[in-house]
């Protein structure tokens, strides 16, 4: 595993009065998959959508490759074409067929030739079993399939670094493993991810490392083997103690 | 230098006249609400009938009176009905044969709407709890329907009192034509009363149909679950 | 009913329908186009504009046309502005239009979940190219209702035009009325003339609309 490529220093968040992430420092190395655990309401999701900007911070500092992004309203853009991010609920495209909803950006944002672009989504299509659903519209598709094609999508834009927000949240149980098949898959490709999610057993399946978070701190950080079998803190034995039952 | 043409508005007794006028307006659109309002709700629920002949009678009702544009409809009822019925309708009468008919359409379809909106799932837990059909529909459609109905009849009369202005073209005296005879009046000594009076016409209208659309749309947010 | 007469003056109505239709187009253009820019002032609520968009919506839906034209066509003559018949006709109908679309544009782009626009940019979209294809494709397919019935309601609205001395519609048959005593063969023409105009404009209308409440718009 290599070099940091993501690196945040002391974030601050708040709304309103209220602050969702409190000091947050932690950062990635090239290759590395964390996964953010947490209860609900602890900041995950919220930790995710200020490393993309989409929300405003309050306080810290964070870097991708070394160079600091927040703050840098300017090339918002060209930094977001670097990060790559799949939220919770299904957010393709509705209007594109799914080939057109994975060839958007790079086209239009990247600039890249059209034939290029096409040529690799319907490749990553192939690779996560979707290859017949390019032509598809959205509503054609199950929850599971969007997720994947929502997977591809931020795929083809080369980020060096994917945030999968609670992915598989809003999906019927049957189809869960699907989509987190394939991001097992990205993560033996080697690719550096930042996970928050609710699934135990593929969190301990997939993280190098995981990072488990309350109340706007993180409090623990740790190999899933640590984490899972030898918690150090009270609050992380009682948030893994509510999971027990559905192990 | 040139008198300002607003002046126009406070000589002799413009301004109560101007005043007057706008009164005959309010008049007629409240005459008019009244009544579309009560014979709204009766074509609504009429329109929930599942009879296939008052389907069809009501569907062309609502659909021609949408379609045509109330000035046609002011036509039809002021030179027409003349002819035919040998009725001598007052421009105003007219006028409020008009507007009910036309107001009544459209509370009509907005009751309809208000009515149907309400889901059949409302009315089963109505019924497993024990309620009987009155019962369901005093305290379980129709406070629903209500809350949903008041907003849109208030859209509806704003509309009905911009409507009014119509009337000025089908010779009625009110308060278009009333600053149009000061304009007339006063033709040479401020040419530009014109400007004035219309602009204060303008205000007249906006200071009365502001207020309940604010309120309808205070309302439909307060009132939206 | 006299056939004769109808057939005479049937040619004056079909010059009056097309010269309310002109108007019509040109008006209804005019207020998609306005309605869109402050449909977009209000959605991303732009710092002052949209206090004055605010301010404008107001006026114009809580004044008649009308008045509007009446202000318009005799009212600011007075101060130098001197418009023509036609202009004046379009402008009253762009500004009374315009207020319309703009809620239609607005509760549009509302409508589309903000998870859109945010995938939009996590892409590393930028904003314009977010806005030009994701949320206004969008927005536009659920603003197509309204779009209809404001379509309709202005098309309606141009009866008024005979006060700024058109020869429209209304024009044609009060003149028929008023010098022949013909009323029903005016009135009948006149009818007609407004079913054949606004007809296949509201059938057109409802079939777009239950084709996009069919197809539904994914998740």
């Amino acid at each position: 595993m290599g070099n940091p490529v993501l690196g945040i220093k002391n974030l601050k968040k708040k709304f309103g009065d209220h602050e969702v992430l409190k000091d947050i420092s932690f950062s990635v190395k090239k290759g590395e998959v964390v996964v953010v655990l947490g209860p609900s309401g602890c900041g995950k999701s919220t930790l995710l959508r200020c490393i993309n900007a989409l929300e405003s911070i309050q306080g810290g500092e964070i870097f991708l490759d070394r160079e600091k992004i927040s703050g840098n309203v300017k090339n918002l853009h060209k930094i977001r074409q670097k990060i790559g991010m799949v939220f919770q609920s299904y957010d393709l495209f509705p209007h594109m067929n799914v080939l057109r909803n994975v060839t958007l950006a790079p086209e239009k944002a990247q600039h890249r030739p059209k034939e290029e672009v096409e040529k690799e989504a319907e490749e990553l299509l192939h690779r996560v079993g979707l290859a017949d659903k390019k032509d598809a519209y959205p509503r054609q598709l199950s929850g599971g399939q969007k997720q994947r094609a929502a997977i591809v999508r931020a795929l083809c834009m080369h980020p060096e670094v994917m945030l999968f927000d609670e992915v598989t949240a809003s999906l019927d149980p049957e189809m869960v493993r699907e989509v987190l098949d394939v991001m097992l898959e990205m993560a033996k490709e080697g690719r550096t991810m930042v996970i928050v999610t609710h699934e135990m057993q593929f969190a301990k399946a997939v993280a190098d490392r995981i990072i488990f978070m309350d109340q706007g701190n993180i409090i623990e950080e740790g190999s899933p083997k640590e984490f899972f079998e030898h918690p150090k803190t009270e609050r992380a034995r009682q948030f893994l103690n509510v999971f027990e039952f559905e192990a | 230098m040139q008198d300002l043409g607003i002046s126009v508005l406070f000589q002799g007794d413009n301004f109560i006249r101007l005043m007057g006028g706008l009164w005959i307006t309010i008049r007629i659109s409240l005459i008019s609400v009244l009544f579309s309002m009560i014979f709204g709700v009766i074509l609504g629920i009429i329109m929930m009938w599942k009879n296939p002949v008052t389907k069809v009678i009501t569907k062309i009702y609502l659909e021609f009176i949408r379609i045509m544009p109330q000035l046609v409809l002011l036509f039809l009822v002021y030179f027409g009905s003349a002819k035919h019925f040998g009725w001598d309708f007052s421009g105003e009468m007219a006028s409020i044969i008009v507007f009910v008919f036309w107001g009544t359409a459209e509370m009509g379809d907005l009751v309809r709407g208000a009515l149907g909106s309400i889901s059949i799932h409302q009315i089963e837990s109505g019924k497993a709890l024990g309620l009987t059909g009155g019962q369901i529909y005093w305290y379980v459609l129709i406070p629903q329907a209500v809350k949903r109905l008041i907003p849109q009849a208030m859209n509806l009369v704003t509309r009905m009192i911009k409507t009014t202005s119509l009337i000025v073209l089908i010779g009625v005296v009110e308060v278009v034509k009333i600053g149009q005879q000061m304009i007339e009046a006063a033709r040479l000594t401020q040419p530009s009363a014109a400007l004035w009076i219309y602009g204060v016409i303008f205000f007249l209208y906006f200071i009365i149909c502001y207020p309940v659309s604010v309120l309808a749309a205070h309302l439909e947010k307060k009132w939206k679950d | 009913m006299d056939w004769n007469f109808i057939i005479q003056y049937s040619g004056l109505y079909k010059e009056a329908a097309f010269l309310t239709l002109r108007i019509a187009c040109m008006g209804i253009f005019g207020s998609l186009i306005l309605g869109l820019i402050c449909g977009m002032i209000r959605y991303y609520k732009v710092p002052v504009l949209s206090r004055i968009t605010g301010i404008y919506i107001e006026l114009s839906r809580n004044t008649p046309l009308l008045i509007q034209l009446f202000f318009l066509y005799f009212g600011l003559p007075k101060i130098g502005i001197i418009l023509e018949s036609e202009t004046c006709a379009v402008a009253g109908l762009v500004f009374l239009g315009g207020s319309y679309m703009a809620e239609a544009f607005r509760s549009g782009m509302e409508a589309v979940d903000s998870v859109q626009t945010e995938s939009g940019l996590s892409l590393g979209l930028t904003k314009k190219q977010v806005w030009f294809y994701i949320l206004l494709p969008q927005a536009a397919a659920i603003a197509i209702p309204g779009i209809g019935a404001n379509v309709i309601f202005l098309i309606k609205e141009t009866s008024v035009f005979s006060i700024v001395a058109l020869m429209d519609l209304m024009h044609v048959a009060k003149d028929l009325i008023g010098l022949y005593y013909k009323t029903d063969e005016a009135l009948l023409m006149l009818v007609t003339a407004y079913l054949v105009i606004l007809l296949p404009i509201s059938i057109i209308f409802m079939f777009l609309e239950r084709r996009l409440r069919f197809a539904g718009s994914g998740d």
